[in-house]
């Protein structure tokens, strides 16, 4: 990430935190996550960002169980 | 840079929950509602700014664990008593704002008795109830809010109605009563539902905070593993199975016609108390304090058996106002039948000068047995070298055990020559003293012209203690 990325909404996503539960992936009004191949140290699937699109919505934040795993950035 | 969407501070830096474990994920099932539900409350709590004010009861259920999660006060109640904790915690903390957070076993099953009351009263607190139609930590069994027909690990040919009735809905009793303030089923669905459902729980805290009484947030949630599908598949589930039997909508919201519940003094003054037990008149001082007299002291085990309406119960309160009078440490334990007058009763005292560590006598070293079925069933317990004394008036056996001390004193007739048959229970406590001589007659005098309740007896009992003393000293002493 460059400095002049800061501005643009985005979301990260710890994939050691992620359960795989896909919810994020499914309630993402702009289809910009995806369920990767990689697994975590839990076993699981995790959530990614496909580095696009992101409107900074906040959507996959609350969708997500799990209390820090998504970071959304906002405008 | 704007704002950032991240874990609400309303959680702990870190879930100290288990070594090795994660330090920043929950113990909750992937998909499962309750971690949507937790991450809105931490962030109304951030938001209200009230996480120092707050206290989270963590009921019985897959929520067992929250206070690993939330920054603030917590506690874990037992299964369904959650509003009555918190009903303690609302009333000795006027100012604290008290989340009971419960499951539909919890609240609508174990726990129903205390929901409806609490929310009867008004209680001071905010209830959120996680309905997720299952008991999910005990592996999926029917809750009372299962749906008809739905399977589960005990309906397993669907629920039915005809035996286990209809779901109950909880929003709906609840918001018949006239106390709560605010009732709202909402649903951790889409990101519709999951704002309705932030908007919810941040005015039920928030009115809490203003000082409004009880508020009911129902929310249907996911419980992927108990409905035994996918995360997306029980998002599903819940907008088209549950909510066209558990409608969302606001019942009640009468924050704006209420004034704020007042805050009442937590706990009358000690004044308030004594006065009221009709203690408020200043207690005199009845014996100067005998150092000597404590540090001799050995420390009585005494059990007292006999009828109830024999006296048994007072003849202990009787020696244990003695002994607290003297400067003592003594517990008194009392132990009977259902039964107001006829069934069977005694008390364990003790007196001692160290603290009592248990106020259960089992092996004393006095019995006091005024009825022949007490003398059979306590004799055996009683420590070799005691002291077992008995009320010849009635009991006819002998105590058949060789390592103690037997006393027969017919306390009934003592205390019947005296004009007060009623007083055998002072004959015997007399009988005991006269003979053991762990504290001085003049001192039980004392005590029983200060203290007896019934002032127009104390003549007549000061008469029996006389009396016992005089006969242990004829024919016991002789
Ligand atoms: C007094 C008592 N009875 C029963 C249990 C067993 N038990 C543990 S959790 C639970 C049901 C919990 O269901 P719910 O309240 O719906 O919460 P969920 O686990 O679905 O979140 C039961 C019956 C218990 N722990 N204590
Ligand atoms: S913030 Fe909105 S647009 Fe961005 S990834 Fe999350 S849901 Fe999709
Ligand atoms: S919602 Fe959270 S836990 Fe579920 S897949 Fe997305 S990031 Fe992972
Ligand atoms: S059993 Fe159900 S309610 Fe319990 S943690 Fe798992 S998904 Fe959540």
């Amino acid at each position: 990430m460059t400095n002049d990325d800061k501005d643009i909404p985005r979301v990260e996503i710890i994939p050691e935190e992620c359960k795989g539960c896909e919810l994020c992936v499914t309630q993402c009004p702009k289809d910009c996550l995806y369920m990767s191949d990689k697994i975590n140290q839990f076993g699981y699937n995790v959530a990614c960002y496909t580095g696009e699109s992101c409107t900074g919505c906040g959507i996959c934040f609350y969708a997500c169980p799990e209390p820090g795993t998504i970071k959304v950035f906002k405008k | 840079m704007g704002k950032i969407l991240q874990k609400p501070t309303g959680f702990y830096d870190k879930f100290v929950r288990k070594p090795g474990t994660y330090d920043q994920v929950t113990h909750y099932c992937p998909g499962c509602g309750h971690g949507r539900i937790h991450k809105l409350i931490a962030e109304a709590m951030q938001n209200l700014e009230i996480g120092d004010q707050t206290v989270f009861i963590s009921p019985v259920g897959c929520s067992v664990f929250a206070y690993y999660y939330f920054d603030c006060g917590n506690i874990q109640s037992a299964h369904g008593r959650a509003p009555a904790v918190g009903t303690g915690v609302a009333r000795s903390n006027p100012h604290a704002i008290t989340i009971s957070y419960q499951g539909d076993g919890d609240l609508g099953a174990i726990g129903t008795s205390e929901i409806i009351h609490a929310a009867n009263r008004g209680e001071r607190m905010t209830i959120i109830f996680v309905n997720n139609g299952i008991y999910g930590m005990t592996g999926g069994q029917m809750a009372p809010t299962t749906l008809p027909g739905q399977i589960t690990s005990t309906t397993p040919y669907g629920r039915d109605a005809a035996t286990t009735g209809l779901p109950m809905k909880m929003c709906e009793i609840i918001s018949q009563l006239d106390a709560p303030v605010y009732v709202e089923r909402t649903a951790v669905t889409d990101a519709k539902g999951i704002m309705k459902t932030k908007r919810a729980i941040t005015k039920a805290l928030k009115s809490q905070k203003e000082g409004y009484g009880f508020s009911f947030v129902e929310i249907l949630s996911a419980c992927p593993i108990g409905w035994k599908m996918s995360a997306n598949d029980s998002i599903k589930r819940i907008e088209e199975e549950m909510i066209p039997y558990f409608p969302l909508k606001t019942f009640k919201d009468e924050i704006a016609d209420r004034t704020p519940r007042p805050v009442v003094p937590v706990a009358p003054s000690q004044e308030d108390v004594l006065k009221a037990l009709g203690h408020d008149q200043k207690e005199e001082i009845l014996f100067k304090n005998d150092k000597k007299f404590i540090d001799d002291f050995t420390t009585q085990k005494v059990r007292i058996a006999g009828f109830g309406g024999q006296g048994v119960l007072m003849a202990g309160t009787t020696l244990g106002m003695l002994g607290m009078e003297l400067g003592l440490d003594v517990t008194w334990l009392p132990s009977y039948g259902p039964e107001m007058r006829g069934g069977t009763a005694n008390c364990h005292v003790v007196l001692s000068n160290k603290e009592v560590g248990s106020p259960v006598v089992e092996s004393p070293n006095v019995l006091i047995a005024m009825n022949e079925p007490s003398l059979v069933e306590f004799e055996p317990s009683v420590t070799p070298g005691g002291l077992v004394i008995v009320n010849s008036s009635v009991v006819v056996g002998k105590c058949k055990r060789s390592d103690v001390t037997v006393l027969e004193i017919p306390m009934t007739e003592i205390a019947d020559s005296c004009g007060l048959k009623a007083a055998a229970n002072m004959a015997s406590i007399s009988a005991y003293l006269a003979f053991s001589k762990v504290i001085e007659k003049d001192q039980l005098v004392t005590l029983i012209k200060a203290k007896f309740k019934k002032k127009s007896l104390i003549e007549q009992n000061v008469a029996v203690i006389e009396a016992a003393y005089k006969y242990v000293s004829d024919h016991v002493r002789g």
